[in-house]
């Protein structure tokens, strides 16, 4: 083992730690990949406001039937509030992943995350 | 007896490089029969003779024998022209022109082990862009990237420990 690590000089072991480190670095950098960097709020199928998700910020948004609230946080977005009858896109909860949305029908209202690299479509529950 | 119109005349070096290249393309022959559980990920065994004749004759040298190793290997591999043969020698490309870059390092400091990290890096990031750019057209391809990066960290390691080590010995009297 000693006679092996003589063959290694100073230089190499920097080689070595920095691409270790950078290996290392690489796997989540790379395999975050499907989480989302925007929330696209529409109404009507128009884009009212597109949020980065890195503020924290909240949201009205007027539909036929009254304010749908939406609520922004670094790295996820969800509605808050809706008049709709049945809370479907309220009872989704936080979006964090590209593709995900939340359609608040009766209010003509819709939440949805992109990002750069989406690993579905859409998702939707 | 006819005398044969084309004379060549092989010069030591010539033996050399074909002597070593042969060498290149039976480790590279070995490396196509170890199983391996992705595509992609293997020892690279061929590099030790590439990198031992960058430090013993030159770079000149060492891409002739890796030119030829290629050549061969996917001759003898059924792999020639085929998408196997244009990855591997993007890779050796790449590889070469980082170890013609890696062979000013300063040698106290940098040494095989270095030289062989670096090819072998070079050599995977040529082979991902070509795989990107033309086999798999998509950015999920970069997903590999830290597997096989890291691979080659591994691999290049050790590959560089055993020229370290050949380097150290004596030249055989040939």
């Amino acid at each position: 083992m000693r006679s092996w690590l003589r063959l290694v000089r100073p230089g190499d072991w920097l080689l070595l730690l920095v691409g270790g480190g950078a290996v290392a670095a690489s796997f989540p950098l790379l395999w975050q990949g499907g989480l989302g960097d925007k929330a696209v709020i529409r109404r009507d199928g128009q884009i009212v406001a597109e949020i980065d998700l890195q503020t924290r910020r909240s949201l009205t948004v007027d539909g036929p039937l009254g304010a749908t609230v939406i609520a922004v946080e670094p790295g996820r977005a969800r509605v808050v509030s809706d008049p709709g009858l049945r809370q479907y896109c309220v009872h989704q909860g936080w979006l964090s992943r590209a593709g995900e949305i939340a359609i608040c029908a009766p209010n003509h209202v819709s939440l949805a995350i992109t990002g750069r690299n989406r690993a579905y479509d859409s998702l939707a529950y | 007896m006819t005398r044969s119109p084309i004379e060549l005349t092989l010069t030591e070096e010539d033996h050399r490089i074909a002597r070593m290249a042969a060498a290149a393309v039976g480790l590279s022959l070995l490396d196509a029969a170890i199983p391996t559980p992705l595509p992609g990920v293997k020892p690279g065994l061929a590099n030790i003779v590439t990198l031992l004749v960058l430090a013993r004759y030159g770079w000149n040298a060492a891409a002739w024998v890796t030119g030829l190793r290629v050549v061969a290997g996917s001759l003898l591999l059924g792999q020639f022209l085929a998408p196997g043969f244009f990855l591997s020698l993007t890779g050796a490309v790449l590889s070469l022109g980082v170890l013609a870059l890696a062979k000013k390092l300063p040698a106290r400091a940098f040494g095989p082990v270095s030289w062989s990290v670096l090819a072998a890096l070079a050599h995977i990031a040529g082979q991902l862009l070509l795989a990107r750019l033309w086999l798999i057209p998509h950015d999920g391809v970069f997903l590999l990237a830290p597997i096989f990066a890291a691979t080659a960290l591994f691999f290049g390691t050790i590959n560089g420990l055993i020229v370290a080590r050949l380097l150290d010995e004596p030249p055989a009297s040939s």
